[in-house]
């Protein structure tokens, strides 16, 4: 008898969390080519260097400016044609990669734990202390984003280092507001004050009872910012204050095309698409992760 | 009769509203003076129109606010903040809404299994879900119930679990903030069952809030009346049902719907608003909206008098007036 209901017990244990992620982020189709889209992406940023065809820093004096292979005068050495220095178009996008995936991870950590912190920190601080620290995010965020970027880089001197602090405080006001507003609405209600009055402390109201409930957005907002991270080093780097040439940084490749872009369509474009391809990629994605993570969304 | 559980006496919670840099600050009486005694087993109804200051006493009972005056004891023990965390575990409360109620990112077990992690640490993971999974069984719920969310359930199960959250730390006083109001009528019934269940079982005792008349009539044993942050009425509940001596409650019962056709029934029809609660008339609360109302009442306000059966009036209803 005991058996049996230890059997049933365990007949009816949770399924696989991972599993069930994947059931529900399945549904959406958008975010799933994303997915894939995006594991290219991962997979180049990681493996760069090993299967890219050539060297992305080297020359090959006699072959500037070659259109890419399907193209008249292309050769299929150099499948997407090569720049005005003769170095491979295809590696160093494929290189180039993996500078914009750290710049999007650094970045949206960076903002993201901030963010979070200090917005949980508003929301459940006394007024005064609120606002403060809303009043110092509204004079952040009253800046032209870019320009302030570009301002804290000519402070701290052009790297992608430092476009990526840069590109973290621009971005982290945003978490700041996110978490606030989401902490204000979920604090009123019912559960927060059962937990309350079932002793729980200001430290486990605020990671383990309120925080979980505000994270959909903040997902989101994540997965948008990875992009607006990418986009905002390519900015930095095509005004010559983020990465710095050789780097194939795209936004770099992208300033130094600049002069061909009559001349050889390629130089421009090809960064220009891989910008454009990873962004979409990462915004349909973090749509899907909404809808997977979200409980409210999940049909039983 | 055994030594109450609960006893409050003189509890008032004083809110300050208004007061910005030019303007002074407002006193607003949410409770102004309530006492009560509290015994296990037995069930104390709260009841009285929205605004009269039921919720804010459920969240004093609770510990979640602190009184501005008067004084709680629990078990002899005084309730003050330094107090507050080793004597949360005997006061536990379950709301009205139980949409709102339940933590929607936690599973069922999660959700009973916290108020253990938070205050009996010396138990095991497996002790907290052994006991949660027998509570969920006394509330009548079925075990696969336990790794599931809340949304998968309808009201009157998260009302269920919202009980079976609050039991977890077997309290001695269980709070019902409204506990069926959000709910179907024919669930009201089921979850009202239950708690009468609970309460023989477990010789709770329960401080039930609730603006339904008949519910109260339904389970409680003792009633305060309350009106503006007063207590304006209290006794037992046949002597209140049987014969209101306040006639704020004489006009409250008399709106009560009534499964008898046949029976004689005299509606009493207030009239006027409820005064603001931040200019409380001087003498007696109710006298602007009273059909008795004399010049005494609108001067002196009267006081809480006769026992068990005890009205604020000073000129109470006899039987049979109306």
């Amino acid at each position: 008898m005991t058996e049996t209901a230890a059997a049933a017990v365990t007949e009816t244990a949770r399924p696989n969390r991972l599993r069930e992620f994947w059931y529900y982020f399945r549904e959406n189709r958008g975010a799933v080519i994303g997915l894939w889209v995006f594991a290219v992406f991962v997979f180049c940023a990681a493996l760069g260097p090993w299967i890219a065809p050539h060297d992305p820093t080297q020359q090959f004096r006699e072959y500037t400016l070659l259109p890419p292979a399907w193209q008249t005068g292309g050769s299929w050495e150099f499948i997407l044609g090569t720049d005005p220095l003769g170095r491979d178009m295809l590696s160093r996008l494929i290189v180039g990669a993996r500078y914009s995936f750290f710049v999007g991870v650094v970045v949206v950590s960076i903002a993201a734990s901030g963010g979070i912190l200090i917005g949980l920190i508003a929301g459940f601080s006394p007024t005064w202390l609120d606002a403060i620290i809303m009043r110092i995010m509204d004079i952040i965020l009253a800046f032209p984003s870019l320009l302030l970027a570009l301002v804290l880089v000519a402070i701290l001197g052009p790297s992608l280092t430092n476009a990526m602090i840069a590109i973290a405080i621009v971005l982290q006001p945003h978490y700041v507001r996110l978490t606030r507003a989401s902490v204000l609405s979920e604090k009123q209600k019912d559960y927060v004050t059962s937990a309350r009055v079932a002793g729980a402390g200001l430290v486990r109201l605020m990671f383990v009872t309120v925080l979980p409930n505000c994270l959909a957005p903040i997902i989101v907002q994540g997965a948008l910012s990875f992009s607006t991270a990418i986009l905002d080093a390519a900015a930095l780097g095509f005004l010559g204050m983020g990465a710095q040439p050789p780097t194939p940084e795209w936004g770099t490749m992208l300033a130094e095309a600049r002069e061909f872009i009559l001349r050889a369509w390629w130089v421009v474009t090809f960064p220009g698409l891989a910008i454009l391809v990873t962004v979409l990629a990462i915004n349909l994605m973090g749509d899907g992760l909404r809808d997977a993570l979200d409980p409210k969304l999940k049909r039983s | 009769m055994s030594a109450p559980v609960m006893v409050a006496s003189g509890l008032a919670r004083h809110y300050e509203v208004g007061g910005g840099l030019f303007s002074k600050a407002q006193i607003l009486r949410a409770v102004a003076r309530v006492d009560f005694d509290l015994y296990a087993g037995k069930t104390l109804a709260v009841v009285g129109e929205s605004g009269c200051g039921k919720s804010t006493l459920a969240r004093m009972v609770t510990m979640i606010e602190e009184p501005t005056a008067g004084s709680l004891t629990l078990d002899g023990k005084p309730v003050v903040r330094a107090r507050w965390p080793e004597l949360r575990g005997d006061v536990q409360i379950v709301f009205q809404d139980p949409y709102g109620s339940l933590n929607p990112r936690q599973r069922i077990g999660a959700i009973l299994a916290e108020p253990l992690a938070i205050n009996r640490p010396d138990l095991s993971a497996a002790d907290r879900r052994a006991k949660a999974r027998e509570m969920l069984g006394l509330v009548g719920l079925r075990p696969e119930h336990y790794d599931r969310y809340p949304h998968m359930f309808s009201g009157g199960q998260r009302q269920r679990i919202a009980i079976a959250r609050a039991l977890m730390l077997d309290p001695k006083v269980l709070v019902l903030d409204e506990p069926v109001s959000a709910l179907d009528v024919s669930i009201q019934s089921a979850i009202l069952n239950l708690l009468v269940d609970l309460q023989e079982r477990l010789g709770l005792a329960y401080l039930f809030i609730s603006h339904d008349l008949s519910v109260v009539r339904h389970v409680a044993d003792d009633i305060i009346v309350m009106y503006l942050g007063l207590a304006v009425e209290t006794g037992p509940k046949e002597a209140v049902f049987a014969a209101p001596r306040h006639p704020y409650t004489t006009a409250l019962l008399s709106a009560t719907p009534r499964a008898d056709p046949g029976a004689k029934h005299t509606r009493i029809k207030l009239t006027g608003e409820l005064p603001s609660p931040l200019a409380v008339p001087p003498g007696c609360p109710f006298a602007p909206r009273c059909w008795k109302a004399q010049d005494l009442c609108r001067a002196e306000r009267p006081e809480l008098t006769g026992a068990p059966q005890a009205a604020a009036c000073h000129f109470p209803m006899e039987p049979g007036e109306i």
